[in-house]
């Protein structure tokens, strides 16, 4: 932490106290709660340690070249995204423009997780944790009937937190808790990013590093659980025939391209403020394998608790029956145990089946509990806080776990956000005297008036629909336009120059080759393999409906029009910037060609390498 | 003498298998699971320990219905088994061989729950009456929701933050103001005294001089 002042350069663009700061932002921004929720999951479901292979496939022809690619792009020309992709051309304007919006989008609703998370950190000190009991019912003689019949845990999920309505089209009242710590959440975020990277340098410190220290805390307390190896055995034994799927290859694609953060104008916006001779093509490599790394080291607490949590419910399965035999046959308390079990079984079995058969026992076994496989929030607010509870001294293990998931978030939403601010910031939408803070504290007020729709009941389910169809698609898109405008519009040659020129080496033919043809054609099947795949799904969403038949199992519904609607037009707005701003710009040409006395701007602009 | 008494004994034996017998009327059964309570410390179940619960349920019913009828005799347990479990019925000692109603048992069983459950050193789960449903207890709640609590302390470590940052960024921009009028005043002074390298005093002292090339011209303008 320098104590000094910032000086900035000539051009008056602030820059990174130093290198370290600048890393340590990039590596906060793509290590994020997909890390830790959905990789592990991806790993479990396809395969183990097999998933492996096409990750980091996909990391060595897809994350690694495009992250390089907006690295180098931000460093050379100083700007934010909007202003990069108009430099390089002002047909290209479109692809910055859309990932702006991208990250917009993505700005509202990714917070409003963070809001969840907080509402579970500020009600983990409480004795016992209110997710482990059941409230009572209005006479007092049993247990809340919502609550009973599915866990105390889905029950503080749904209805203490979210409250959630059985429709999307439903949509139930604002919730106060909710408001409130929506409304700190943003003043967080607000006081980290008030002066730009002056105050997220700072704040990076303390919420890229707390997380690894928080996992190694779980890693070494997980393998102490018991059950913990069955788990991590499960994990990682690898099953090769899962990469006969090509479904296995498209999943292992888009996890690498959507945890490295690409396409969101963020990574560009940071390297922008980079001294112009510095060595991208490290840091890329560096931010890369490390987010990786992250991504595997997060998978091994997961999973020791996931292994702990399945045994602890194979063992209450196992003693649930034993109970019912021992009063059934009235035999002596301890008689039957855990280990002898299915000899008894077997001897009862034989030799009174009526009697047993009218028990009614679940069969209990261990491999059915580890294959309850989920991904997402269900992971962290349902299983691992089912899991939390079963350990010594919850409370602690709970507070460590949300503020973990609240720094991983955090140094996501410090990207984003700056996505956001520094292109509005060289547009000069505010007078150049006004303060910095000004901005900021605009666009986090705006966010918070917005992101209000989603504390809603329904809330849930809008922000469900925005991660599916405005964090996924757009991204590939912008993505791809990157590529091939860098590679084909400005040029391959031209750009090995400027980048030779920062870090002072010829560049590689790995770089060539996969900037010229490996990624914009992977980028192209795997967009098309995506929407292919969505569109095969039909457009429904699983719904908490408590006067369902099938309760607590949730209904399948489908979306209304209107909300099918609103998806499409979010997955299609930020990439119809594109051939938009590239239209209208041809159009503005066109014009100013027929008037005489005006002089083309391409006779003074340079492209490229410019302050 | 002798032929009367077992006469007695075997009328009595008779009427108490008849009144407790597994699912008889106004009889319950009663599961005690001493290993799971108590663990290492667990007692073993005897007759002294059956001699105790007899004396236990009389208390409750002597205490429900405040008369001192009910006598430890007039509790009856019956099957035994292992696990522990076992059968017990209260007979009315005012009538003949009837057992009180079943309603009363439980009135009385549920008001001294506490007190059966720590004779024995054990909970409603550990010594269940399978017929009787116990209260449950609310949880304690305190007054002032305690995230409530956590969450103002949050907000306003926020708030302090939000306001430093904020006024110590507008004093920065005062102290910047003030340096940089500061440093251009000073160069304005220096300015001042440098100019085009000679000193403004030494151009102000000399009279002006006359360029002959302009000097020249003067005629050829039309004059006012």
């Amino acid at each position: 932490l320098s104590a000094t002042p910032e000086i900035p350069k000539e051009d008056g663009r602030p820059k990174w106290d130093n290198k370290f700061q600048y890393i340590l932002s990039c590596i906060g921004f793509a290590v994020g709660l997909g890390n830790v929720w959905r990789f592990p999951y991806l790993c479990q479901i396809h395969g183990g340690g097999a998933f492996l292979i096409p990750y980091f496939i996909a990391l060595l022809f897809e994350g690694i070249p495009l992250l390089h690619l907006e690295l180098a792009l931000g460093q050379y020309l100083r700007k934010g995204s909007i202003g990069a992709w108009n430099s390089i051309s002002p047909y290209l304007g479109g692809v910055g423009a859309g990932s702006w919006v991208v990250s917009v989008l993505v700005s509202l609703y990714y917070n409003t997780v963070l809001t969840w998370v907080m509402w579970y950190f500020i009600n983990s000190f409480q004795e016992p944790l209110p997710w482990s009991v059941c409230p009572l019912n209005e006479n007092r003689t049993g247990f809340n009937e919502e609550c009973y019949e599915s866990t105390a845990v889905n029950y503080f999920w749904y209805r203490k937190t979210l409250n959630i309505t059985p429709d999307i089209a439903e949509s139930g009242t604002l919730q106060w808790w909710l408001i409130l710590c929506l409304a700190a959440c943003w003043a967080i975020v607000y006081l980290c990013t008030i002066r730009g990277i002056e105050t997220t340098g700072k704040a990076i410190y303390v919420t890229a590093i707390f997380p690894y220290l928080v996992l190694t805390i779980f890693l070494i307390q997980g393998l102490t659980l018991p059950g913990a190896t069955d788990g991590l055995i499960y994990l990682f034994t690898p099953n090769l025939d899962t990469l006969k799927n090509p479904r296995v290859w498209l999943d292992a694609a888009t996890q690498i391209f959507f945890s490295l953060s690409l396409a969101f104008g963020g990574l560009i916006a940071f390297a922008s403020y980079n001294p112009s001779k510095n060595d991208c093509e490290k840091d890329a490599v560096t931010v890369a394998i490390v987010n990786s790394m992250t991504s595997l080291y997060a998978s091994i607490p997961v999973f020791a608790v996931l292994g702990f949590k399945a045994t602890t419910a194979y063992c209450d399965c196992l003693d649930r029956n034993i109970i019912s035999i021992i009063n059934e046959f009235d035999l002596p308390e301890g008689s039957i145990m855990r280990q002898n079990y299915t000899s008894w079984i077997s001897f009862l079995n034989s030799s009174y089946p009526e009697k047993i058969a009218g028990l009614e026992l679940k069969s209990c076994d261990l491999q059915e509990f580890l294959d309850q496989s989920i991904s997402g929030t269900g992971l962290a607010f349902i299983i691992f806080t089912q899991a939390i509870i079963l350990m010594p001294g919850s409370q602690a293990w709970a507070i460590l776990f949300f503020i973990m998931l609240f720094c991983l978030g955090l140094s996501s939403m410090f990207g984003n956000i700056e996505g956001v601010f520094t292109p509005l910031l060289e547009l000069r939408i505010i007078s150049k005297s006004a303060p910095k803070e000004l901005l900021s504290g605009i666009i986090c007020l705006i966010s918070f008036l917005i992101a209000l729709c989603f504390t809603l009941g329904s809330g849930s389910y809008w922000i469900d629909v925005f991660d599916r169809y405005a964090g996924s698609v757009p991204l590939l898109v912008v993505a791809f336009f990157e590529v091939i405008g860098v590679a084909y519009i400005y040029k391959i040659k031209r750009f090995s120059k400027d980048v030779e020129w920062m870090t002072g080496r010829k560049l590689n033919l790995y770089w060539h080759i996969t900037w010229r043809f490996i990624s914009p054609l992977l980028l192209l099947i795997v967009f098309m393999a995506f929407v292919t795949l969505q569109m095969q799904k039909p457009p429904s969403y699983p719904a908490w409906n408590p006067k369902y038949e099938g309760f607590p199992m949730k209904e399948e519904k489908v979306y209304p029009p209107w909300v099918q609607a609103i998806c499409v037009l979010l997955a299609a707005l930020p990439g119809v910037c594109v051939p938009l701003v590239a239209i209208f710009q041809l159009v503005k040409k066109k014009l100013r060609s027929k008037d005489p006395s005006f002089i083309p701007p391409e006779m003074f602009s340079c492209q490229g390498a410019n302050s | 003498m002798l032929r009367t008494l077992l006469l007695t004994l075997s009328v009595v034996a008779i009427t108490h298998a008849e009144l407790c017998k597994p699912d008889a009327q106004n009889a319950f059964k009663v599961r005690i699971s001493i290993k799971t309570a108590l663990g290492d410390n667990a007692y073993a179940w005897d007759a002294n320990e059956e001699y105790l619960f007899k004396a236990m349920v009389a208390f409750a019913m002597r205490r429900y219905s405040s008369k001192s009828t009910t006598q430890i005799s007039n509790v009856l347990l019956c099957n035994v088994t292992d696990r522990v479990s076992f059968w017990f019925v209260v007979t009315d000692s005012s009538k003949n061989v009837t057992t009180v109603p079943g309603s009363e048992v439980e009135a009385a069983i549920r008001m001294n729950r506490n007190r059966i459950n720590s004779a024995f050193l054990l909970s409603d789960k550990t010594l269940q009456f399978l017929k009787i449903t116990s209260t449950l207890s609310p949880p304690v709640e305190p007054s002032t929701p305690v995230w409530l609590i956590v969450f103002g302390v949050v907000l306003c470590l926020i708030v302090a933050g939000i306001v430093f940052l904020i006024v110590s960024g507008i004093q920065k921009h005062k102290k910047k103001n003030k340096e940089s009028t500061e440093r251009e005043n000073l160069e304005e002074k220096v300015e001042v005294t440098l100019e085009n390298g000679i000193p403004c005093e030494a151009l102000d002292l000399k009279a002006g001089h006359i360029n002959g090339v302009f000097a020249a011209d003067d005629e050829r303008f039309t004059s006012l």
